[in-house]
């Protein structure tokens, strides 16, 4: 069942969600009535049928809860409850970000250890928590880049070079710092192609950004002569450390060569997505970015902590000290893994898609057949060859009750198929998928009617897409 | 010990690495260099989830938690009533641990209560279109400001003095970010002809009200867009953007039903008129028809995003905060149109009580003898960071100290949270001094 109704058709004159306190003070004159409002127009209803309402939307969702969460590129692993609660302490939740310092040494102690523990676990000098997701990471980390160069004298360097391979978020984050984009082909391996990082890679370009592992979920192993020439020529090398859960407690970024990496609390640190945030995506550098970090950092100085701007820092880039909610639960993650645990997160990650990679690719093509490291990049072109698209792949997989993985990126893969099954997921729950896989393929060849026209039992039916962008219907309306 | 978030067990491990036709974990790391592959870490030993509990309790309560105190902070984060359906729906873990609404057909939810915020929030602005919400208001207007030179194609700035400060530092990141200019203006002052847009926060940072039509008329006259910056909650008693012509209309939602959390997760509500539309930055979330005939609801004009059209997108943003969105639509149901104008009413009320009060004090005047909402700044007869401690001392949060912008002020929030007790007691002990 689908929800046909929204919130005015629930509406009822004279209803209300929530009982409000009484006037306890003498009433002031209202300001001039040219200040004031005439009409407001908001649902009336009562509390009951909200929250049936919204309970009813709720199980039109598919969550990591409900079940397997390929998502490649989002490592969808499962979040612990606890967590949640951890950051609704009252001591956590209700304090205001304005507060004396004095008055909320706890929090800032928890975001100076949390600032210690990336910069570990990166292999990196300093840490700022401020950026709220990922391209906000991605927005600061360049933006130091700028700085940096910038406060060398250097200002011919006006390019930043990405993989073909790369996030959607890179080139935009790049452009959002006044930045042109170069691009860097992958070679028939999945690789840099050294030849083309050679030719790019002149005194123009202020850094390469390179995930790694790669967003075709391959560690490149050309990763030191990568950082050597990038950094012989003059520039910075930075990561999108998107793909952290690969690495965690075995690798560092530091160690690989990058100055800077950007993390996402919300994908390697379990906090949940929340549907699409919040997120938190703190930025890790070398010494010589640390004077750059944004406004402010938490310090510590004879056991008292401190906030405080970077000598030369970029600035302001959020309003507050960042998502301080999401990080709780990723200190919370740290502490409760430790060294030994956050190692054996990547083993099983790293472990699960091998597996899935291994009991798929007769079936799928597999464009880079290859150890791959947490995520697995197949191409459905042989499903494609036989009439039925990737879209079609991952709707179907919707009548499974499983959720399909990324699909059509990254954009060198024809009809991609991003498979990351993250560490949290059982062999049973890979095989699981793997049978519903096997089968869908199965159907492309027997059934390709039910795949064209799935999902067939999911709360509703393929949408149309075209009708929305063409007649944005954006809000409903509810006039008195 | 087993993990409790690890499933596989040594024999599952054993049998898919047979599978996968190696002899250990170890070489499926064999493409990272070897002297790379073994980095040693220095992090706390792991603890069971009770320990941490008991740690992360004290620390927790090392803070002085708004729960036990009365506060009369604001400056951009606002303690308000939060309904218990808040936490309730956000609560759902089919809701909080779903990702972006790729897939329509199970994210239902999602999508449809991103529709409701989006419907919303146009209703309490008076705007025509909102997106599915920004990192949080300054981040928002900063975007906003960007989006205004994009559409004029002028490359200067112009925000207001009265803009909170900090706002003014984040929109001055993003626009020098992108190599164009900003300009901090007087608003009596006259804009130069070259402006994109000029930025008003309303109420403004020291809490008054500005004159918003006159503004939108300077903006027009020079041909750029008008950017007001709102407090959603005054939007239940004043004059919502959308009637004095804005032509994008920002606002930190946190106050909409999110916890002050030390400053995050906010929200930045972000919203303009219909014609900007594909200038928008962020998700926007579109009603349409399935196969069937069905309503149902996507993620749409997706060409301005980031991972369509990449360095063309209109911003960078990808995860935002759609749970803090899904709050805010649920708290505004929650209260609606009688709520809303109550909460607004309980904020003016008490906050022009303890405003009276505190003018009637020898050595205290109001900086600005205008109409204001629920934050005001008060002159203080000695330096208030001193007052400021006389009140922790009495378990009282005071006010914020803008003395380096104005000599010996505070400003001061009164929300419907503080009562006439609290008020009274703050009163007496500034009356002290
Ligand atoms: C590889 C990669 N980089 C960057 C991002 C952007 O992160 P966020 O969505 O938190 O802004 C993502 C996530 O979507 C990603 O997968």
């Amino acid at each position: 069942m689908s929800h046909h109704y929204l919130l005015p058709e629930i509406s009822q004159p004279g209803k209300i969600g929530c009982s409000l306190p009484a006037l306890d003070v003498p009433p002031t004159e209202l300001p001039p009535k040219e200040l004031l409002r005439q009409e407001l127009e908001l649902p009336e209803v009562s509390e009951v049928e909200l929250v049936r309402y919204f309970t009813a939307l709720s199980k039109l969702n598919y969550g990591v809860d409900t079940g397997f969460y390929p998502l490649g590129s989002c490592t969808m692993k499962y979040n612990p409850k606890w967590h949640e609660d951890i950051a609704k302490l009252p001591g956590f939740a209700s304090i205001h970000p304005l507060q004396p310092e004095e008055s909320v040494q706890g929090a800032m102690q928890l975001m100076f250890e949390l600032q210690e523990y990336l910069a570990e676990i990166t292999g990196m000098n300093a840490t700022s928590l401020l950026p709220i997701a990922g391209a906000h990471g991605e927005f600061t980390g360049l933006l130091m880049v700028k700085a940096y160069h910038q406060d060398r004298g250097d200002r011919a360097r006006k390019k930043i070079l990405l993989t073909d391979s790369s996030h959607g978020t890179n080139p935009a984050s790049a452009v959002m710092c006044g930045f042109e984009i170069g691009t860097v082909a992958s070679d028939s391996e999945g690789n840099v192609d050294m030849k083309s990082l050679e030719s790019a890679m002149n005194e123009e370009v202020a850094a390469l950004t390179l995930t790694m592992p790669t967003a075709l979920g391959l560690f490149d192993p050309q990763i030191l002569e990568i950082s050597r020439l990038v950094h012989e020529r003059g520039g910075l090398f930075g990561a999108d450390g998107a793909n952290l859960n690969a690495l965690l407690g075995r690798v560092k970024f530091g160690e690989l060569g990058y100055d800077y990496v950007q993390l996402n609390l919300h994908k390697t640190f379990s906090t949940p997505h929340g549907g699409g945030g919040p997120g938190s995506g703190p930025v890790c550098v070398k010494e010589h970015l640390a004077d750059f970090l944004p406004s402010p950092l938490v310090t510590k100085n004879n056991g008292r902590y401190n906030f405080v701007s970077p000598a030369k820092s970029i600035g302001r880039i959020a309003n507050f000290c960042g998502n301080f909610g999401v990080m709780c639960k990723a200190y919370a993650y740290i502490r409760s893994l430790g060294a030994p645990g956050l190692k054996e997160v990547s083993e099983n990650a790293v472990l699960n898609a091998n597996y899935l990679k291994e009991k798929l690719k007769s079936y799928y093509y597999l464009p880079y057949d290859r150890i791959c490291m947490h995520e697995v990049v197949f191409s459905g072109r042989r499903q494609k060859a036989r009439g039925v698209r990737t879209v079609d792949i991952a709707k179907r997989l919707l009548d499974y009750g499983l959720h399909p993985p990324t699909v059509y990126f990254p954009l060198v893969v024809d009809e991609a198929l991003m498979i990351e099954p993250t560490e949290t997921e059982s062999k049973q729950t890979l095989d699981a998928f793997v049978d519903a896989m096997k089968e869908i393929d199965r159907d492309v060849e027997e059934n390709p009617e039910i795949l064209h026209t799935a999902p067939h039992n999911t709360p509703i039916r393929r949408l149309d897409d075209v009708r929305a962008a063409r007649n944005p219907d954006l809000r409903w309306h509810m006039r008195s | 010990m087993p993990s409790p978030y690890l499933p596989n067990t040594d024999a599952d491990r054993s049998a898919m690495l047979r599978e996968i036709g190696v002899g250990s974990i170890e070489e499926l790391f064999q493409d990272i260099p070897e002297r790379l592959r073994h980095a040693q870490f220095k992090l706390p030993s792991p603890l069971s989830e009770l320990e941490i509990k008991k740690e992360l309790s004290r620390l927790a309560n090392r803070n002085v938690s708004l729960d036990n105190y009365a506060c009369f902070l604001g400056g951009g984060s606002y303690r308000h009533f939060i309904p218990g359906t808040v936490e309730h729906v956000i609560g759902r873990s089919e809701l909080y641990t779903a990702y972006t609404p790729y897939q329509a057909e199970v994210s239902q939810g999602t999508l449809q209560g991103t529709y409701e915020y989006q419907s919303l929030v146009c209703q309490l602005t008076a705007m025509e279109v909102s997106n599915a919400g920004m990192y949080d208001g300054s981040t928002a207007a900063a975007e906003a400001a960007i989006m205004a030179c994009v559409i004029t194609k002028r490359g200067k700035v112009a925000v207001s003095t009265t803009v909170n400060p900090t706002y003014r530092e984040v929109i001055s990141t993003y626009v020098k970010g992108r190599n164009l200019s900003i300009e901090t203006v007087e608003l009596n002052s006259s804009l130069s002809s070259d402006c994109a847009c000029l930025v008003v926060q309303q109420p403004n940072f020291f809490g008054y009200l500005e004159e918003m039509e006159a503004h939108v008329e300077k903006a027009r006259d020079i041909g750029a867009l008008f950017i007001g910056i709102v407090d959603p909650i005054s939007l239940g008693m004043f004059k919502p953007p959308g009637h004095y012509g804005a032509d994008i209309a920002v606002a930190d939602g946190q106050a909409l039903g999110n916890p002050t959390s030390f400053g995050g997760p906010g929200l930045g509500v972000f919203t303009c008129r219909q014609e900007y539309l594909r200038q928008m930055p962020g998700r926007i979330v579109g009603k349409t028809v399935d196969v069937e005939g069905k309503p149902g609801y996507v993620m749409t004009l997706v060409t301005r995003e980031q991972y369509i059209r990449r360095e063309r997108a209109t911003s960078n943003i990808c995860t935002s905060e759609a749970l803090m969105a899904l709050a805010a639509a649920v708290y505004l149901a929650t209260l609606g149109k009688r709520g809303l104008r109550q909460v607004a009413e309980l904020c003016y009320h008490k906050a022009h009580y303890a405003a009276e009060k505190i003018a009637n004090l020898k050595g205290y005047s109001l900086v600005f003898p205008k109409p204001f909402f629920k934050e005001f700044a008060i002159r203080c007869p000695i330096a208030p960071s001193q007052i400021n401690q006389a009140l922790f001392k009495e378990g009282i949060v005071g006010g914020l100290d803008i003395s380096h912008i104005i000599d010996d002020s505070m400003l001061l929030c009164v929300t419907e949270m503080d009562t006439k007790e609290e008020i009274d007691k703050l009163v007496e002990i500034l009356g002290a001094f």
